[in-house]
């Protein structure tokens, strides 16, 4: 049976790992904010509405780019485009070199600042999604209609 | 307790088993590695957005998967060393311990190489990426402090403590992509979903899964078994001092009644 010195070592340990654990899910929680990635669109604009953050603060904003939304300005230099969460529709800046898989129907993560109702990109990460397939896969499932709209666009 | 577990807690039982089974694992290691990686790097068609970049994921993935697994591995074996005040348990954990910090580091690499020419970046602050690097250092902290405490007693309980609290380091770096939104992308591989990769990927890919799983075993044992004898060595050193010692005092008290006093 248990000695106990055993009891006693199994029942520090227990109460070290639920202390361990609940410092951190309030740590977690208290700092939501900073360990979050990017804001999406709704919440950009919400946040930017109550103050919490301001013209000259960098953040970053991340969703997928619009369809159809993606246009060259000033002769190719700079880009310009929408983000979307689905629910709010923010339209982006850049002058840059965008990554590869940067396109229409992908995820994207703009770093930079938001003004006057437009986000000025100076960063641009593409984001892609868990799905891995060859194209001819990709190209079947578009043609007997099982293709999901969060998985893209082949191009 | 002749038929529990337990016996292969026993060093002497644990070096006949792993004696047998470690040169097994390194063998089929070496086959299924060999298998794998000709398989996934050769003969897989490019993905439909990534093309060619995706060869990176047959690496990428398993290594990731035993960064986090060896470190529950060792979160484990610390648990029980430290409940049952067990000595071959600490030596599983700190034979892990460099093992899973190579794998984290080809983790790293290797997403810092795939995530240049996909996202934009070698490397970004976000939730997955910095809970791995910290444990990464929690892997190297916990080989520091076995280094740094003589006595191995004190050092196996003291490394084991720190071991427990990097679990939560671990378990943040599987899940922090379902936590918080991240530019990681979330787990392609999971029990509860359906798969997310195409069977042409799914298949070599669970070959280098299997490679990596039987290469961890073979180190392990072949790291274990180091230990043990690096103990056993230990000991006679200090048998051997401890006669000397004796034999110094006899000597001394024969040639000098005085100094025996």
């Amino acid at each position: 049976m248990a000695s106990l010195k055993k009891k006693r070592r199994i029942r520090m340990l227990a109460f070290g790992g639920v202390a361990l654990a609940a410092s951190a899910a309030i740590a977690g929680f208290a700092f939501n904010d900073s360990i979050v990635f990017f804001f999406p669109p709704t919440e950009l604009v919400a946040k930017a509405e109550a103050g919490e953050t301001g013209p000259d603060r960098r953040v970053r904003l991340g969703g997928m780019v619009a369809e159809g939304s993606v246009s060259k300005v000033d002769g190719g230099a700079s880009v310009t485009f929408e983000v979307t969460d689905g629910e709010t529709t923010m339209p982006v800046t850049f002058a840059g070199v965008l990554p590869d898989l940067f396109r229409e129907g992908q995820g994207v993560v703009a770093e930079g600042y938001y003004r006057n109702a437009t986000f000025e990109a100076e960063t641009i990460l593409a984001k892609h999604d868990e799905n891995y397939m060859p194209r001819e896969i990709a190209d079947a499932l578009k043609e007997n209609g099982t293709w999901k709209p969060e998985d893209g666009v082949v191009e | 307790m002749n038929n529990s577990i337990w016996t292969f807690a026993n060093p002497h039982n644990f070096m006949r088993l792993s004696g047998v089974v470690a040169p097994w694992a390194a063998a089929l290691a070496a086959i299924t590695l060999a298998i794998g990686l000709g398989w996934s790097l050769f003969a897989t068609p490019p993905d439909y957005q990534q093309k060619e970049t995706i060869k990176i994921f047959f690496i990428h993935v398993p290594a990731a998967m035993m960064a986090v697994n060896i470190y529950a591995v060792m979160v484990i074996a610390s648990l029980i060393g430290l409940i049952r005040s067990h000595p071959v348990s600490h030596l599983v954990a700190k034979a892990a311990a460099p093992i899973g910090a190579a794998f984290t580091l080809v983790a790293i690499i290797t997403g810092a190489l795939w995530g240049q020419p996909m996202w934009g970046a070698w490397w970004v602050w976000d939730a997955r990426l910095t809970s791995v690097l910290i444990l990464l250092f929690f892997y190297l902290g916990y080989l520091a402090l076995w280094n740094a405490i003589e006595d191995p007693v004190k050092a196996a309980d003291l490394a084991s403590i720190l071991c427990l609290v990097g679990s939560l380091f671990a378990f943040m770096s599987r899940y922090a992509v379902e936590f918080w939104n991240t530019l990681h992308q979330g787990a392609s591989l999971s029990l509860d979903k359906e798969s997310h990769v195409a069977d042409v990927y799914y298949a070599p890919l669970l070959v280098m899964i299997l490679g990596v799983y039987l290469l961890f075993i073979a180190l392990l044992m072949v790291g274990v078994r180091t230990e043990i004898r690096a103990r056993r060595l230990r000991a006679l050193r200090i048998a051997q001092i401890g006669q000397a010692d004796a034999a110094l005092t006899r000597t001394a008290a024969a040639g000098n009644p005085a100094s025996a006093q």
